[in-house]
């Protein structure tokens, strides 16, 4: 009963992101307005961590297999593909590389500077 | 027996799950990134459905009833976020920073390559939300007009990648701080990237899991945003 309790909860929140999704005209996938719902609930405490808990980390360690039925759609793009195929393999290298090395060095900077204010400060006292 | 397999209900969910069984049992005795359970996975079945002959819809059909479990799935990664809610308090200017530009150099870094290689919207669409977790990426893909295979074969790329170059780009570029990596791997890499930030260390996992669901919000936005570019 525990489980289908917290299955129950899951879906609903994912059902209230899609009704979310259909009012709204952004171009937000459901799922996403069900991230930020439930994350609102867990914070006001509206839904306790426990009562989600065990569901919740089961589906996202089994995540991965459900990825499996749409990549597999790659056979029927395959014509579209295999004419640019040297072309995305250089955007997906090199903007993963960028990306990368800019989101780390900013919050690197970031903490530096945060910690080197903070001796600054207790030198200073 | 293409017959029986064109009626079976059961046909694509049993081998979807075989094909990952495989993946991960290569995965325990390689223990190198390429051998990622997921692309395996996705080789095996589309050597299994070529080989039999049968249509892609014919595989779908029987194997959607896995991918039915998908929203409920990232809905669930509000859990992890919620139970890094400290990690994210303690570092926040350095964390939001570090993601929302990295995430914003990843939709104009695609959108140049895009320009430079004449790229079609739906090509340019693929790729816009290539470095988020799959289960965000392909949603997004769908919703701006860019063919979800494609984007999910080009983020799990991205995934391996990130996993494979994470320490050594990281030691190239003086990125030293726990959280630091742990924003790099995450707003780069999504769940495969974390994989190796989670053997880097705890701080390293847990702020690149956050980096995760962070990274995919602000992606949403600039893809809503970017996709009308190209």
């Amino acid at each position: 009963m525990k489980y289908l309790k917290q299955f129950g909860i899951i879906l609903t929140v994912s059902f209230v992101g899609e009704i979310l999704h259909h009012l709204i005209p952004l171009t937000i996938p459901a799922s996403v307005y069900g991230i930020i719902l439930m994350f609102i609930l867990l914070i006001t405490g509206v839904v306790k961590l426990e009562a989600v808990k065990e569901t919740a980390d089961f589906l996202v360690k089994i995540m991965p297999v459900m990825f499996i039925p749409s990549a597999v759609g790659l056979i029927d793009m395959w014509d579209v593909i295999s004419t640019n195929i040297v072309a995305y393999v250089i955007v997906i290298v090199a903007t993963t590389l960028i990306v990368m090395v800019v989101s780390g060095m900013i919050s690197q900077k970031m903490i530096e500077k945060s910690n080197k204010s903070k001796t600054d400060m207790e030198a200073a006292e | 027996m293409k017959e029986f397999i064109v009626d079976s209900a059961y046909f694509g969910a049993v081998l979807t799950l075989l094909a990952y069984g495989v993946g991960v049992i290569l995965k325990k005795r390689v223990n190198i990134a390429i051998f990622n359970p997921l692309l395996i996975s996705i080789i095996i079945v589309i050597s299994v459905v070529l080989l039999l002959k049968v249509d892609y819809k014919v595989y779908k059909e029987s194997a959607d009833v896995i991918s039915y479990l998908l929203t409920p799935a990232t809905v669930s990664l509000a859990i992890p976020l919620y139970e890094q809610v400290e990690a994210l308090k303690n570092n926040i200017k350095a964390i939001m920073l570090g993601i929302g530009i990295g995430s914003i150099t990843s939709v104009v870094s695609v959108l140049a390559l895009s320009l430079c290689f004449g790229f079609t919207h739906e090509e340019y669409a693929s790729f816009l939300p290539k470095s988020i977790t799959t289960a965000i990426g392909m949603d997004v893909s769908a919703e701006i007009g860019g063919y979800v295979s494609l984007t999910i074969a080009a983020i799990v790329l991205t995934g391996i990648l990130g996993n494979v170059l994470a320490e050594p780009l990281c030691k190239l570029f003086k990125i030293h701080e726990p959280v630091a990596k742990g924003v790099a791997i995450g707003t780069a890499s999504h769940a495969l990237g974390t994989a190796k930030a989670i053997e880097l260390g705890e701080v390293e996992g847990a702020i690149s899991g956050l980096s995760i669901v962070v990274c995919g919000l602000f992606t949403v936005v600039w893809c809503g945003i970017f996709s009308t570019f190209i």
